[in-house]
């Protein structure tokens, strides 16, 4: 499976990634790569081979559904590179 | 006075309990080695209040008489641990300035055990590369070089600040975390020991996420003791990550007696790749013989799957990524990039993440989008996860069959030069891990052990991989080894 410069985009697009209509194609071609690459694994017997879905069998451990943590907001906030207000501050969202 | 630096954890702890120098002292001439090392570029951040601040506490403890092994111990911590008020990167410029409001449980349980966090280490962004030339920080510098050839080599990666570090006498130990091999490669790179632990062994909690179901956190040390010590201190069950183990964690260190009478060794046909260096053959040769010296039964195993390890590795890791690393919007925290007035919050997303992140985290964000989208989900992700199961059968197989522990080369050869595979495929670089990427898929543990040094004079290693929860007896058969390899060598000076 190739990927073709409109494909670029959309995957560009799809991972929130900003990149300039020049290093599309070049991009299409990296990932086609990496694509051409995995394509090894066409040649593996599957069948009836469920996906991996936990590293070590186990079962996950259950807890009260009670808060333990909290009141915690400036510190929450205190990486942010916007702030206002308490709250995090993004720009405008909706016209 | 001996020179502090030369020394391992295990003989500066015995020294320190037995009055022969202090924490404060040990400590100082490790700051003091730091600050002569700045071309090897191994550490991002130095903390040395920190530092002694946590050394004199440690001489409090120590001089009470009951004082854990890690006490007083300076160490070394690689920016992908979360380090309260201390800058954490993760080797990017997406995280400018983030200084986490928490701890690692990790870091937290070194620290409580007293020991002392010398400064933060440098490493690939977001542990993605196998040189350290991923890093925001710029590569780290291997302090070992090709005989009198100046040429800057790698130290490996991802935690190529750890190895360099440890291999140039800057700390005693560091942390390490592994994926793909981002211990062990970088280990066997420098002539360290590297361990990574079982999956779920360590809490991954406060570590920044990789690749969730493949990360795990090591030491990465100058010995097999000290890497027994140290491992102990990083493990151990924590409610905050939910696949981490309810299990007691052994004293490793009293499983090193160094005999492997009788215990079954693996031997897998499969790593035995086309075109791999004499050298690593011949290093592997002899590691067998060494252990077969010792009173093991070597056997030879197949591990048929092998093959596809680094294929469903490299669909399954950037997967794992995509979703990890969409929390990086410049929004909560770290680099926000500027935008025009008449532009919006999805520029600005694309845009802090167009800039924030490196072109090896991009690539790997934009693979995992792509195998995770509709129509192509499971073509790849469900086939890979497949896959995955397959190779961790392997293994089961052979573990059911009577082997007790594996062992392989570590690397496919030794250290390469910085910039060297500068315009190389991507898929060149991945391939230092085909060695070690099985074991991280199949959550088991292995350890990098020094074992020999190539024409070059280039530290080479053997990995041992074990049985899950079987660290004990992995570090006894790396024990073994390390005492007939009697490896020694140690970079010389230039920096």
């Amino acid at each position: 499976m190739s990927i073709d410069t409109e494909t670029a985009r959309k995957v560009a697009h799809l991972a929130r990634i900003e990149v300039a209509e020049a290093a599309l194609e070049p991009l299409a071609g990296e990932l086609s790569g990496i694509l051409k690459f995995m394509e090894q694994l066409n040649e593996v017997d599957i069948d009836g081979v469920e996906p991996m879905t936990s590293v070590t069998p186990m079962a996950l451990k259950k807890r009260q559904d009670v808060v333990s943590d909290g009141n915690i907001q400036s510190k929450v906030l205190a990486n942010a590179p916007d702030t206002r207000e308490g709250f995090f501050a993004v720009p405008k969202v909706v016209e | 006075m001996t020179d502090l630096t030369k020394m391992t954890i295990a003989s500066a702890r015995d020294a320190m309990r037995a009055g022969e120098f202090t924490s404060v002292e040990l400590t100082r001439s490790y700051l003091d080695a730091i600050e002569g090392a700045k071309a090897l570029n191994a550490f991002s951040t130095n903390t040395p209040e920190i530092a002694l601040d946590q050394a004199t506490k440690a001489d409090v403890r120590i001089k009470a008489g009951d004082a854990p092994d890690m006490c007083g111990i300076p160490l070394g911590i690689k920016d992908l641990f979360c380090t309260k008020g201390v800058q954490t990167q993760a080797g990017s410029h997406i995280l400018d300035g983030f200084k986490p409001e928490y701890e690692s449980t990790i870091t937290s349980q070194l620290f409580d055990r007293g020991a002392v966090m010398l400064g933060k280490l440098n490493m690939d962004e977001f542990a993605m590369g196998s040189s350290n030339e991923t890093s925001y920080y710029g590569p780290v510098t291997s302090p070992w070089r090709r005989g009198n050839d100046t040429a800057a080599l790698t130290p490996g990666g991802s935690s190529g600040g750890s190895a360099s570090a440890v291999s140039a006498d800057l700390c005693l130990g560091a942390t390490g975390t592994d994926t793909g091999g981002s211990i062990r490669q970088p280990a066997a790179f420098t002539g360290i020991v590297g361990v990574k632990p079982t999956y779920g062994r360590a809490s991954r909690w406060g570590v920044v996420a990789f690749a969730s179901s493949l990360d795990q956190a090591g030491p990465m040390v100058k010995t097999v003791r000290d890497s027994a010590i140290m491992l102990e201190a990083m493990c151990g069950h924590d409610p905050k990550d939910s696949t981490s183990a309810d299990l007691a964690v052994p004293n490793f260190e009293a499983a090193l007696s160094g005999d492997i009478r009788g215990k079954k060794i693996g031997i897998p046909k499969e790593y035995r790749l086309e075109g791999m260096p004499d050298e690593i053959e011949t290093l592997w040769a002899t590691g067998t013989e060494m252990l077969r010296d010792a009173g093991a039964e070597i056997v030879d195993i197949s591990l048929p799957h092998t093959k596809y390890a680094l294929p469903a590795y490299y669909v399954i890791a950037p997967a794992e990524a995509s979703s990890n690393l969409a929390r990086y919007d410049g929004v909560k925290y770290g680099l926000r990039a500027k935008i025009g007035s008449d532009e919006g919050i999805t520029q600005m997303y694309e845009r802090s993440r167009a800039e924030g992140f490196g072109p090896e985290v991009q690539r790997r964000i934009m693979i995992g989008a792509y195998v995770l989208s509709a129509g192509f989900y499971d073509a790849y992700y469900i086939r890979a996860q497949k896959v995955r199961t397959l190779i961790k059968q392997d293994f089961e197989t052979v573990f059911a069959n009577g082997i007790d522990a594996i062992l392989t080369p570590a690397t496919p050869s030794a250290a390469f030069g910085l910039g060297e595979m500068a315009d190389a495929d991507p898929i060149k670089m991945y391939l230092n891990d085909v060695f070690t990427v099985t074991v991280n898929l199949a959550g088991l543990p292995g350890v990098s052990v020094p074992t020999g040094i190539d024409k070059s004079g280039l530290p080479l290693g053997l990995q041992i991989i074990g049985q899950p929860w079987a660290e004990a007896d992995m570090l006894n058969v790396a024990y073994a080894l390390e005492t007939a390899s009697k490896f020694d060598s140690k970079p010389i000076k230039w920096w």
